[in-house]
């Protein structure tokens, strides 16, 4: 073992990435104790992230990809994972969740999952976090495809897990809509396959350009190109595919939704602009079909409707879930603006939104580990018990409001900035209206659970445990910080963007 | 070497005293708590930071005088999204206002929040050092995002004062505040200040303003001035003036200190310096793209007054004044030549010390009497004479008469439109006097002229027989008295010596 070392561990990373999850997770399956099974988690999860980080240091520094030949076949033959700036910053974005999570994780885990589905919980847990990196690190297209199959079955199983019955309802609904997306993904791939011979990213982006000349081949290629848009689409939750979402999020246990909040919908937002942008080229899909268009009207629709949903909502959860379709909205509308401010904007919200969302969840995970409901009726007064907990959640929801000083307002700023480089000034008012119903239902929140008189249940409640807060707070004040010191965020979601905008210049 | 290192020392205390004027409200938000099991000493801590500040703020008058505008660039948080601060003339003013009436309001505030058993005192103190930490940042804000930064931290700050009693009218208030507030900073200042990026290519305040003439046609140079208008909505106004009404359920210190002095001159202010230093009076005079502004705030000064006529609740009634006298300060903007800019910025300082003058006064009357309706104060002027004698000339100066600051303002406003030959603006301003007259001096005449009506008292008698203090009353306690007799003296001496306020408009005017 003493041959282990930095140097010998570095040009693996991209794959380590992966097996550490994976061998964790198997490692995780035959243990009875979730104890044992949480501390095998937790330190493969506190390990990703200095992966990650390192892998996007590097990527900054020397502005090349790095590129990572599973078992040295080279491209065509094998497989192959690629590192650029943007799949950097994501790896980086959904590691940093998954290990702060993790610490919370024990308590509620406990609270609410058995004792032997414990340690099955975290295998279902690293394993949804290998699919995740896999979909972002790996340079194939049917590699992308297996990883995302991983991280739905695991996702499945995390949701069926939550203590109330519908849990298995919500879960049984989200295999339904995320088998249709994935089969709809694999339809596409395999047209392209059969139109180009390759499922290389690189050499598809080669040989798609020469494909959609040949009018034997446009159909075929334009068709994939439906079926792939439509059916990440359904993964990331673009309204209106997003049915599945409030329901999953809503009944999984604490920690699951959390965790998805953060990280599920992101892998699949990249994995959309990898093959829109890298794979197909902005010029083909803008040529052959409307896509800028279909999603500025779809992320617009649901940054009010799903937003309104989120007003009316009795269960804080499902107030989140609906925030976060939302969410997605914005994320997609600095997309479809398809200049260098709106997909920094877009891609710094990638970050931006995991955490503020994580933290969001994460204080109704404490609340339910208090309490047991996240309904608002149980949940008023809540703030005079449990100030520290709820605070984290005012700050992390000031935030998602888009207030000057948090993390939400320069995500906005560059989504603003994108709409008027692009000459959308209605645009501009829209995603500032749209901002204005979330002060309404993070204000309708506020005012339960500080003013309200206290419900039966929060009579009792006590402050979250220390290990709750932690995590809590520490994704709190990154909301803050994040305000003020965007160097991780937007120096490199401008450099991704850059990347990502490459093909079109 | 060495001129550079006399050039340093020159410079570095005046960055240091910029920042000392954010932080130490800032670190008394923090340190208050520490203390919320020992009342004094938490009430210390306030005490001290408000003349900390004030010292601090006092002593950089001199020098803005003297004609420096020192600049401190603190943090890039992006491209182009600088956090800076500027002190300029009118912002110096704006800050020395606002600091030293916390003092005075701290006082006050410690008299009004014991006598009358308020719950919540700590997280109160906490809020009221965080809004005033926000009214420092944005009185020397170099750019509109700090501007902006610091406009979002008052209104969220002073969102718990106004629920502060959690009642349902508290709630009701308090989100009409947070909506309206927020709702029109979102949804209409934000857009301007991306706007502005996208016309100007930066954000900060510069002398003769950033945005040519050319750049924009008319209209839409119209158009942008009335997103910062409106969208700045603590200004108030109408039709945004909603909250300020709304946010009176507040305890009065915050409607005294907050809502008459820093929240709203904040929008003042903000407005005054976005036409001044964005726009340009240049620009706008000649283009005449702000000129639908005169109307607007002409309509809400004469609108306002005509509302506060009807409210029989004091404290109501003074906060349709404030949004009345709120746009005299926009009016005065808005009529495009320097004197009357002199007379907005004189007028931000006469409303101030004037305006938190009546309402230490009605909370004064609450504390002593529990007494909220102008119908109740029959015969009140005798048996609190401080008090009265305090609103009395409070009220002189609301109507702008001398020997008060009031008159100063309206003086030079109306300067300012004869000379430039807009009669419109001085028709505004002659009829809202009478009107201001005619909602002022018959509370004077009820406190000091009439007898109290047995009747309406026994009618009154079955809601108010828990209340011995109802009839049987004096003075309210000593802080109480204090603050508003200082605050009142205040009024009459800027009458007197007016030069503290002058010198500082005149600068911004001139200097730019």
């Amino acid at each position: 073992m003493s041959s282990l070392s930095w140097g010998t561990i570095e040009p693996h990373l991209p794959i380590l990435l992966v097996i550490l999850p994976l061998f964790g997770s198997l490692l995780t399956t035959f243990l009875r104790k979730g104890i044992l099974a949480w501390l095998i988690a937790l330190a493969v999860t506190l390990v990703l992230p200095v992966f990650s980080i390192a892998l996007l240091m590097k990527v900054m520094e020397t502005g090349q990809p790095i590129v990572y030949q599973i078992g040295n076949w080279p491209a065509p033959v094998g497989i192959v994972y690629k590192v650029d700036q943007l799949s950097a910053y994501v790896l980086t974005v959904i590691s940093l969740i998954g290990a702060v999570i993790m610490p919370f994780a024990r308590r509620s885990v406990a609270a609410e999952i058995q004792e032997p589905a414990q340690s099955w919980y975290y295998t279902m847990y690293l394993l949804c976090l290998c699919g995740l990196l896999g979909i972002v690190i790996t340079g194939d297209a049917f590699n992308a495809f297996v990883f995302l199959e991983i991280s739905s079955l695991a996702t499945y199983v995390l949701i069926a897990m939550g203590r109330h019955r519908r849990a298995l309802l919500a879960a049984y609904q989200y295999l339904i809509m995320g088998t249709i997306g994935a089969t709809m993904y694999i339809i596409g791939i395999g047209l392209l396959y059969v139109v180009t011979g390759t499922l290389n990213f690189d050499d598809l982006a080669d040989r798609l350009r020469l494909a959609i000349a040949d009018p034997g081949y446009r159909n075929a290629v334009i068709t994939a190109l439906g079926f792939i848009f439509v059916g990440v689409s359904l993964k990331l939750a673009l309204f209106p595919m997003h049915v599945w979402l409030p329901n999953a999020y809503a009944y999984a246990p604490s920690l699951a939704t959390a965790f998805l909040a953060g990280t599920a919908t992101k892998a699949a937002i990249y994995l959309l602009l990898r093959l829109i942008f890298s794979v197909f080229g902005v010029a083909l899909t803008i040529d052959n079909l409307p896509i800028p268009q279909i999603l500025l009207v779809l992320s617009i629709a649901a940054m009010f409707i799903a937003s309104f949903s989120a007003v009316f909502e009795e269960n804080a959860k499902r107030m989140l879930a609906y925030s976060s379709v939302a969410q997605v909205g914005y994320i997609m509308l600095g997309v479809a603006l398809i200049n260098q401010a709106g997909l920094t904007g877009a891609l710094a919200h990638i970050a931006n939104h995991a955490i503020m969302k994580t933290a969001l969840f994460l204080a109704l995970g404490a609340v339910f580990y208090r309490i047991g409901s996240v309904m608002y009726s149980d949940m008023a007064g809540i703030g005079r018990k449990m100030p520290l907990t709820m605070g984290a959640f005012a700050v992390a929801g000031i935030g998602l409001m888009g207030t000057p000083g948090t993390a939400g307002f320069i995500s906005k700023w560059y989504l603003g900035i994108g709409a008027i480089d692009a000459g959308m000034y209605s645009v501009v008012f829209l995603i500032v209206a749209s901002s204005l119903i979330s002060v309404i239902y993070i204000g309708r929140i506020t005012e339960v659970v500080w003013f309200r008189e206290p419900s039966e249940a929060a009579k009792t409640a006590k402050e979250a445990p220390l290990s709750m807060l932690i995590p809590l707070w520490i994704l709190a004040l990154a909301t803050l910080y994040l305000g003020f010191d965007t160097r991780a965020t937007v120096d490199v979601a401008a450099k991704a963007a850059e990347v990502l905008l490459g093909g079109i210049r | 070497m060495l001129t550079s290192l006399t050039d340093l020392t020159r410079t570095m205390p005046d960055a240091d005293l910029i920042l000392a004027a954010t932080l130490i409200p800032a670190a008394a938000a923090f340190l208050i708590p520490l203390f919320y099991r020992i009342p004094n000493l938490r009430e210390a801590v306030t005490l001290v930071a408000s003349a900390a500040l004030a010292t601090v703020t006092w002593s950089l008058y001199p020098r803005i005088v003297a004609g420096a505008q020192p600049e401190l660039k603190i943090w890039e948080v992006a491209p182009g999204l600088d956090l800076s601060f500027k002190v300029e003339p009118l912002g110096m003013m704006f800050a020395l206002i606002a600091s030293t009436l916390w003092i005075v309001n701290s006082i006050y505030s410690i008299g009004y929040m014991r006598a009358n058993n308020e719950p919540r005192q700590t997280q109160f103190y906490v809020c009221f050092a965080v809004a005033i930490a926000a009214t420092m940042a944005l009185a020397f804000s170099g750019n509109l995002f700090t501007m902006f930064l610091a406009y979002e931290v008052l209104t969220l700050s002073t969102y718990p004062l106004v629920t502060h009693k959690a009642t349902p009218e508290a709630m009701k208030a308090g989100r009409v505040y947070l909506v309206l507030l927020v709702g029109t900073s979102m949804v209409l200042f934000l857009p301007a200040i991306l706007l502005t990026w996208g016309v100007a290519g930066t954000l900060n305040f510069t002398a003769g303003g950033i945005i040519a003439p050319g750049d924009l046609s008319p209209l839409l140079l119209g158009g942008l001035l009335g997103l910062f208008v409106f969208g700045i909505g603590k200004a108030a106004v109408m039709p945004v003036h909603f909250w300020l009404p709304a946010a009176m359920v507040a305890p009065t210190p915050v409607s005294a200190l907050l809502h008459a002095v820093a929240v709203v001159k904040a929008g003042v202010f903000s407005v005054l310096k976005v036409v001044v230093y964005i726009f340009g009076i240049e620009t706008l005079s000649t283009t005449g793209a702000g000129d639908w502004l005169v109307y607007v705030a002409g309509f809400t000064v004469i609108m306002a007054s005509i509302v506060a006529l009807r409210q029989d609740n004091l404290k109501k009634r003074l906060a349709f004044s404030t949004v009345s006298q709120l746009s005299y300060v926009v009016l005065a903007t808005a009529i495009l030549t320097p004197i009357s800019a002199i007379g907005a910025a004189m007028h931000i300082a006469a409303h101030a010390v004037s305006k938190i003058t009546l309402f230490f006064a009605a909370g004064s009357i609450y504390t002593a009497a529990h007494k909220t309706e102008i119908s109740q104060l029959n015969g009140i002027g005798w048996k609190m004479p401080w008090t009265m004698t305090a609103f009395a000339i409070g009220a002189l100066a609301m109507i702008g008469l001398p020997p008060t600051a009031g008159f100063l303002g309206k003086w030079f406003m109306l300067q300012g439109a004869v000379q430039s030959e807009q009669w419109f603006p001085v028709t505004v301003i002659v009829l809202s006097t009478i009107l201001n007259a005619g909602y002022f001096l018959p509370i004077l005449v009820r406190a000091f002229f009439m007898e109290a009506d047995p009747v309406r008292l026994q009618a009154a008698g079955a809601q108010a027989a828990h209340d011995t203090h109802d009839d049987d009353h004096g003075e309210a306690p000593f802080p109480i008295v204090l603050a508003l007799t200082i605050t009142a003296s205040m009024s009459v001496l800027l009458f007197l010596f007016p030069d503290i306020a002058l010198d500082l408009a005149k600068l911004m005017v001139a200097g730019g």
